[in-house]
């Protein structure tokens, strides 16, 4: 029987229609992908499935699930629906569990609310189901709290509570967006073999091709709330026919086009030299201190003019320490930082005010990193704090201006706020308030990370005109391998606080030498190679 | 979690030592002599010297204040300069009454509170949300003496239920005794009533609005289940802070509806002390408000520990 079956589904959102028409299948043991930029309403899909749609919402047309219309229960009939007959994943592991409430708990409520089954009963469904997800007893006990977790192990235990039921359909909203490369590969693998041995429907919701590509049999393609296209995924991805799955497939893929080789030879812009970086932890005990954690170990590697260097790594590895230590944020407890052949910081020494000028850096939020009381104009000339004797007048003017019209805005945005522009804006303003002071580094720390793809390409071809044209240098730091791919020359990969490998980024991903390098470049999803392999 | 409880006592043990060498220091430096003020105007230099003496002031400074501190590590507090009695005994008749009138109003507050805030915020920007938020303003900004004397009239004066002050004591029996307090209670309760149903409520907001709500929606809960099951242990950590925070200031801070009731608590002995120059209550009142604060805290910061386990930390 089918597990799920929409067809005409329309929400309005205080008269705001969010979706319309929308129609999908998904048969038992079957994935189905369903792809979409933000806004495509792609969650909102998922959040009509389990009757949680917003305050204010309304929603017509038919959902069934395994045969039963949802549109003829009450909420009492649809709370017993949930849990038991659909489960759902959410993107955020880190704060999808209740932080006070133990793991063994949390997935044993799922079992108690709808089976009246006992509290040694539910505890033991919820054993075998932490076990199922791969927390086994002697390292993940039951009565552990989320704050002892990974957010991979997380991630792991809300799969156990959305599946301890064995419900026929899953939904995942994103499931893996916030992880790991290598983790987001380990929890696709217990995603898939759910589905085929449970014999379960999932909904898979994701904005990246490539991992939809390499799981779901079939796909639905979601822009401004409607689908553009639907169908087997291969076909879909062979043919091709709706610009718009053209669109986002060439902007997944993209290589922004560098004209210019970085020249070598010349002094490097930045060196970085045998950088140590230390934290104090909390102390345990209080008589004994504890050493201090060292996030950054010895680190060495320069950057040349014009030279754009990818930082790759997982999350806790130091990178964004090591970026902070660059940006002299932070002290450093050993080494040196060079800025043109000068001494920005070294240990025990602060930053010096004139250099800082010469670096800048782009942040991974666009919604967060801007004052919202301020205009443009005052954002993008805040870094001119830094010199002794900043432009004024006319000369500020066109500074102003300049900076604006380098990141493909008009002179006219100066003057308008911050909310008035979208994300992919924000992100070419942060980029115009680093460029507005002509300094020589940029370091962009995940700087196109929470960008959809087709922003995300223009934002990489703004970036790669931008070196090409003023000599700029980046240290580009990212966990998305394939972005680092597109736009770096040299890359470096850190793990534990060290750089394990470097070298030219092509060289280092074709043929990777250090074996967590080789694990890095394996775990990610890629679309080639999964439209190239043999259909399953 | 032992660890945890330990480094608390260890920084509150310090708060409290520190807290008694300012106390001891501003009362050196208040003016007026206590042994010349006891004497009155027109006494013999050669008796106020005596009983500066007796009352071991001539000692210097460091000495007094670790005579003073262990003197309260056994129980005394010394002779009140007015009165002639141990302070102990002064301030032990005082705190019988000013404890019970504490927890009662704080027991009245919560029971008000966590109902109000709770039901506020389940149902967000309907009627009763409303209700509950113009009462809480209005509970905050009325002046509480003057409640008070309202209550008087009302259930004294009118209808003739309670008393309209005084307190029969503890050995007229416990109900006779609360009655009394009744009406002080409610004077007292209601701004804190109201102060914290509106922390109960943005703290549930905030909760509310919390992914793992969503996900416990999911699980197929309904919004009430969620609510109690998941929403309200996380929201008591800012609740429990105010908790602790009004405690300590019902303690003292009642002194306006004690003279309203003609109560005598604490609040009204240490304003007695204080115009009658009497510093060695003042000082005692003082430091036993300190350490209640202090024993507070860290009963406050236990119940941290009980209702967030990230607090505990793991044993090492």
């Amino acid at each position: 029987m089918t597990v799920l079956s929409i067809s005409g589904l329309k929400v309005d959102i205080h008269s705001n229609t969010v979706l319309h028409d929308i129609d999908l299948t998904l048969e038992p043991g079957r994935i189905l992908g369903v792809v979409g930029e933000s806004g495509s309403g792609k969650s909102m899909t998922a959040l009509s499935v389990m009757q949680l749609l917003p305050h204010g919402s309304r929603w017509s047309g038919s959902i069934k699930l395994a045969g039963t219309e949802l549109g003829t229960l009450d909420e009492p009939a649809l709370c017993k629906v949930r849990g038991r007959d659909v489960g759902m994943i959410f993107q955020e592991p880190m704060t999808a569990l209740n932080p006070v409430r133990t793991i063994g708990d949390q997935v044993a409520e799922t079992v108690r609310i709808h089976t009246g089954a006992s509290r040694r009963e539910a505890f033991s469904i919820a054993r075998e189901m932490l076990d199922r997800v791969g927390l086994p007893e002697d390292r993940f006990p039951l009565d552990r709290f989320p704050h002892d977790l990974s957010g991979g192990q997380r991630q792991r235990v809300v799969i156990a509570q959305a599946i301890a039921l064995r419900p026929k359909l899953l939904i995942a909203d994103e499931p893996t967006t916030a992880l790991d490369v290598t983790t987001q590969a380990q929890i696709l693998d217990l995603l898939r073999e759910l589905v085929r041995e449970e014999d379960m429907g999932l909904m898979l919701i994701t904005h990246d091709l490539a991992v939809v590509a390499g799981l779901a049999d079939s796909i639905a393609i979601m822009k401004d709330g409607a689908v553009v296209e639907a169908g087997p995924t291969r076909e879909i991805f062979r043919a091709m026919r709706h610009p718009y799955t053209r669109a986002l497939f060439s902007a997944s893929a993209h290589v922004p086009d560098r004209g210019r080789k970085p020249e070598s030879g010349k002094a490097p812009v930045l060196a970085v030299e045998n950088v140590v970086r230390d934290y104090q932890q909390p102390r345990r005990n209080l008589f004994v201190k504890p050493p201090p954690f060292r996030a950054v170990d010895d680190v060495s590697f320069e950057i040349s003019h014009g030279e754009n260097v990818g930082l790759v790594g997982e999350s806790g590895c130091g990178k964004s320490t090591l970026a902070r230590s660059i940006l002299a944020l932070d002290g450093l407890q050993g080494g040196d930082i060079r800025l043109n052949g000068h001494v920005f910081s070294s240990a025990g020494e602060g930053p010096h005010p004139e250099l800082r000028a010469r670096m800048q850096v782009v942040f991974q939020d666009p919604y967060g990193s801007f004052n919202p009381r301020h205009r443009v104009r005052r954002l993008v000339t805040e870094p001119f704090h830094l010199v002794r004797d900043p432009p004024r007048g006319a000369e500020l003017e066109s500074r102003i201006d300049r900076a604006l019209t380098e990141v493909g805005l008009a002179s006219s945005d100066a003057d308008k706020y911050i909310h008035e522009f979208s994300g992919g804006q924000r992100q070419r303003i942060a980029i115009a308030r680093a460029l507005i002071i002509e300094p020589a580094l940029i370091v962009l720390d995940e700087a196109v990370s929470a960008l959809d793809v087709s922003i995300r390409a223009q934002i990489l071809d703004l970036l790669a005109g931008l070196s090409d044209r003023l000599d700029l240098s980046y240290l580009f730091i990212s966990h998305d391998l394939s972005v680092v791919r597109a736009i770096t020359d040299r890359v470096l990969v850190m793990k534990d606080g060290k750089i394990v490998e470097q070298g030219e980024t092509e060289t280092v991903f074709r043929n990777p030498q250090h074996p967590y390098t080789k694990k890095l470049v394996a775990a990610t999803p890629s679309l080639e190679a999964a439209l190239a392999a043999p259909a399953h | 979690m032992t660890a945890y409880l330990l480094r608390r006592l260890l920084s509150l043990s310090l708060s409290l030592v520190a807290a008694s060498l300012v106390i001891f220091l501003v009362m050196e430096v208040v003016p007026g002599d206590p042994a010349s003020f006891m004497m009155g105007i027109n006494a013999d230099p050669q008796a106020v010297a005596a009983l500066r003496t007796q009352l071991g002031l001539d000692q210097p400074l460091p000495l007094r204040y670790l005579g003073w501190i262990s003197g309260l590590l056994q129980g005394d507090f010394g002779i009140s300069y007015t009165y002639r009695v141990p302070v102990s005994e002064l301030i032990a008749e005082r705190v019988v009454i000013s404890l019970p009138l504490t927890l009662y109003a704080l027991a009245l507050s919560t029971l008000i509170a966590f109902p109000a805030g709770i039901l506020a915020a389940s149902r967000r920007n309907s009627a009763s949300d409303l209700s509950v938020m113009g009462a809480t303003q209005l509970g905050v900004a009325i002046p509480n003496f003057w409640f008070a004397m309202i209550l008087v009239l009302v259930f004294a004066v009118n209808l003739r239920w309670f008393s309209a002050g005084g307190f029969p004591g503890w050995e007229a029996g416990f109900w006779p005794a609360m009655k009394a307090l009744t009406l002080p209670a409610i004077a007292l309760a209601l701004p804190q009533a109201s102060i914290l149903a509106r922390v109960m409520r943005s703290s549930l907001i905030d909760t509310l609005n919390e992914d793992f709500m969503r996900t416990a929606r999911a699980k197929g809960l309904s919004r009430g289940q969620a609510l109690r099951r998941h929403a309200l242990r996380n929201a008591l950590i800012p609740v429990l802070t105010i908790i602790g925070l009004q405690f300590s200031f019902l303690l003292a801070g009642g002194i306006i509806i004690e003279n309203v009731f003609y109560l005598p608590g604490l609040g009204r002995l240490a304003f007695q002390a204080i115009t009658q120059r009497d510093l060695i209550v003042v000082r005692s009142v003082v430091i036993l408000l300190v350490f209640a604060v202090i024993v507070v805290t860290f009963l406050v910061d236990l119940a941290y520990a009980a209702a967030d386990p990230r607090l505990r930390r793991r044993r090492t």
